[in-house]
């Protein structure tokens, strides 16, 4: 028997699978960019558990929404990616605070 | 019982899948580690009876946002070796926090599932024979309209964002300059000449 718990416990890993991408990463861009999917990724199956086990579909249009939100911002942030590599030839998130000013 | 073992199957190859994408070394892995993770997590989805977002996160994530993923790390010519040279560094007090984070869930989850959880009051009750993608279709068109419209609109700012932020003029290519050949007419590029016999003409 599958609970609500199961999935719980899987979001749990996958959101911290997430952050310590974040964590270990902290030169490559990309790979962050994908540790934020994951995450992303994660609160969806928070919401689809929650919306399947509680009997209410608005979990599963929220989770809609968070996925449209991801898109976007995956789209912009490799948008940003790409013209700071132009400027720079790098992507290491190192030198990001030369973007100021 | 053969519904446990789908669910127990998915859920270790997101993880295992979650895992290797941030610590491939390889980020095209990486990408194709993340569409693992994607393709797995909408089979947990279809698990609990949710297809639409199960397709929609196939759709979307694999067939759009991974891609896009792909493309950004071909296209680039970076140095990948020398971005990983401060992992290790990183790893280990990243892997206590990441250690703590997971079992403060875990203990947070396992005290709740001792009490129940039920909803006072329903929003919208899963109704019995209707289809999951035709009971979302309703809501969302009903409803959540204004939502909708709202989700539609990042969408449109994102798409403008990502073309205007990415957009360069380039100083060596000659690029065909539509409105410019529409609006050239014969006469400013032609002249009727008559010239005397024996005499050239000026151009």
């Amino acid at each position: 028997m599958i609970t609500l718990t199961h999935y719980l416990v899987v979001s749990a890993i996958l959101f911290t699978m997430g952050v310590l991408g974040i964590f270990m990463n902290r030169k490559n861009l990309i790979v962050i960019l994908m540790a934020i999917e994951l995450i992303l990724l994660s609160v969806n199956l928070n919401f689809v558990a929650f919306s399947s086990f509680l009997h209410d579909l608005v979990g599963q249009v929220f989770a809609m929404f968070v996925l449209t939100v991801a898109a976007g911002e995956a789209a912009i942030g490799l948008a940003i990616l790409v013209i700071y590599f132009r400027g720079r030839g790098t992507i290491s998130v190192d030198d990001v605070n030369r973007m100021k000013g | 019982m053969i519904q446990l073992l789908a669910f127990y199957l998915f859920a270790i190859i997101v993880c295992v899948s979650g895992a290797c994408t941030i610590l491939s070394r390889n980020p095209v892995h990486s990408v194709l580690w993340l569409i693992l993770a994607f393709f797995n997590a909408a089979g947990l989805m279809v698990l609990v009876g949710a297809e639409f977002i199960a397709m929609l996160l196939v759709i979307v994530y694999v067939g759009a946002v991974a891609v896009l993923f792909l493309f950004v790390v071909m296209m680039l010519d970076i140095d990948f070796t020398e971005l990983r040279a401060g992992v290790m560094k990183y790893a280990a007090v990243g892997a206590l926090l990441a250690l703590a984070l997971v079992a403060e869930i875990i203990v947070a989850v396992g005290a709740w599932s001792a009490g129940t959880l039920a909803l006072g009051r329903r929003v919208a009750p899963v109704q019995d024979g209707v289809p999951n993608i035709e009971a979302i279709g309703q809501l969302l068109y009903t409803r959540y309209l204004f939502v909708f419209e709202g989700a539609g609109l990042v969408l449109l700012v994102a798409m403008i964002g990502a073309i205007v932020l990415t957009y360069r003029k380039r100083s060596d290519v000659r690029p065909q300059n539509i409105a410019r050949q529409n609006a050239r007419r014969a006469k400013d590029a032609t002249r009727n000449m008559n010239p005397a016999v024996g005499q050239g003409m000026d151009l």
